[in-house]
């Protein structure tokens, strides 16, 4: 069969794969791991009125399978009544897209923009902004991303390093949640909570092991468990009937590529 | 002295932000150091859009690739225009019904996703094509990446439910070996590479 009609045929499946169990499978509560049981309990542990600083370090092209975290810690965060300051030190867009989130489910909850979170903005210098975050939160952000100044606000008015925090959770899709571990972690001590796509979750594992990450929520898959211990199936558990589709499509093209190369090397011999 | 002004203050400069690490007197100079690294990556972003709009601009001008060109500048005014009016009007441009919201949430963000989500079709049309079992090695990999697709999905569980474990065994430890393995071997390398800035011996910054 002609190459480009194979590689047609493969997407066409790859989007039915996609498109068919959204439609007509539902997404039960799905097995949790250990990283992500550890997140979870990370921020179930914390006393009320506590503080957790969210940072938002993801951009539209991993939206999909970042947002449905967010929206997850942030509705557990709000649930346990935590105070969520946030703001993003990798990239201007993810904050757009976390400010949306943690908006709505401000509004599902009833909280209130100033007294039980805040949106700090986004400053670029990543490792910078970081450390000047462990010594004084104003020396970098000395208002919120409406100009409002921290002394002015109630949840701000008390806060002033990185120590002030109970939690931190990084939101990464690229280099964020390193340059967390490294400069908030290894050198102010903080609790940190990793939330990454699924391809950086490998990568991260070593830091769970040093204990340097709290817990670790990796992908749609990581998402999806987070919502099962909520007991609030969301959005990343309806697209697990999808992601279980094209993963199994995936094993079988490799399997069916590989034994038509064997007929082939047959046939030629 | 064109060069050994750069050279000199790259020199004090990671001195500093390295020393402060170990000596606390340094830490107030650091500080100051990190808050100009800031500002100067502000000015940096700035240089960056002036940069991309001035080649644009020019492509424009001159009748070449002019549809990218003219998309990308239009793109950006129209964001820009949004931005500020946005700002003017609801004094936040993250206001959820803002023009500015409602370009980056059905056309930026979109766009970037649909980027992004072809990569699927592009590795399902890779696997297919391109992953032959040739040696151990590789039907290794093929044998230890099933289980760890399998096992991260509700599917792998419903097929068997000790799944999941083998796959989370593989990731905590065979592949955990290996990430961190790299990992020394990158860290090495940023070492080596920074001493090799510091010591004025590397000076991409000043071509």
């Amino acid at each position: 069969m002609n190459v480009h009609v194979t590689r047609r045929i493969v997407y066409l499946v790859v989007a039915l794969a996609v498109i068919m169990p959204m439609l007509f499978l539902k997404g039960k509560p799905v097995t949790v791991s250990e990283p992500v049981s550890n997140a979870f309990q990370a921020i179930d542990t914390l006393k009320e009125g506590s503080y957790i600083l969210i940072s938002t370090d993801y951009g539209p092209g991993t939206m999909p399978e970042v947002n449905p975290m967010v929206y997850a810690i942030v509705r557990h965060a709000f649930r346990k009544n935590l105070k969520v300051v946030y703001l993003s030190v990798i990239d201007a867009l993810g904050l757009a897209l976390g400010d949306q989130v943690i908006k709505n489910v401000a509004q599902e909850y009833g909280k209130e923009y100033g007294k039980d979170f805040v949106n700090l903005g986004f400053k670029p210098g990543a490792e910078a902004v970081i450390v000047s975050l462990g010594k004084e939160i104003r020396d970098i952000f000395p208002e919120d991303v409406r100009g409002v100044p921290l002394d002015s606000m109630e949840i701000t008015r008390n806060i002033h390093n990185l120590k002030d925090f109970a939690i931190v959770v990084d939101f990464a899709s690229g280099y964020g949640i390193t340059a967390w571990i490294r400069y908030a972690q290894a050198r102010f001590g903080v609790f940190l909570v990793g939330c990454v796509t699924a391809v950086m979750g490998p990568e991260n594992y070593p830091y769970l092991d040093s204990g340097q990450l709290k817990g670790l929520v990796a992908g749609l898959k990581g998402a999806a468990e987070y919502e099962t211990l909520l007991g609030k199936p969301a959005i990343a558990t309806r697209g697990m009937p999808a992601q279980s589709a094209v993963h199994i499509l995936i094993i079988v093209l490799i399997v069916i590529g590989n034994i038509l190369y064997l007929l082939e090397k047959r046939k030629r011999k | 002295m064109r060069k050994e002004v750069p050279l000199l203050i790259t020199i004090l400069t990671a001195l500093i932000v390295i020393l402060a690490f170990f000596l606390t007197p340094l830490a107030q100079t650091q500080q100051i150091l990190l808050r100009w690294y800031a500002i100067i990556g502000g000015f940096a972003m700035f240089v960056g859009v002036w940069n991309l709009l001035k080649k644009h601009v020019f492509q424009v001008s001159r009748g070449k690739n002019t549809f990218y060109s003219l998309v990308l500048v239009l793109g950006f005014f129209m964001t820009f225009a949004f931005g500020i009016y946005s700002i003017v009007k609801y004094k936040d441009a993250f206001y959820i019904n803002s023009p500015f919201m409602f370009n980056f949430n059905y056309v930026l963000a979109p766009l970037q996703s649909t980027m992004f989500s072809l990569l699927a079709f592009f590795m399902a049309s890779a696997a297919f094509r391109a992953f032959r079992i040739r040696r151990l090695e590789a039907a290794l990999l093929l044998f230890a990446a099933s289980i760890v697709m399998l096992g991260r999905v509700p599917a792998g569980y419903a097929l068997w439910h000790k799944l999941p474990l083998i796959a989370e065994w593989i990731m905590k430890i065979p592949s955990m070996a290996v990430q961190r393995g790299i990992g020394i071997g990158i860290t090495l390398g940023a070492v080596g590479m920074s001493l090799r800035i510091i010591l004025g011996i590397e000076r991409p910054y000043l071509r």
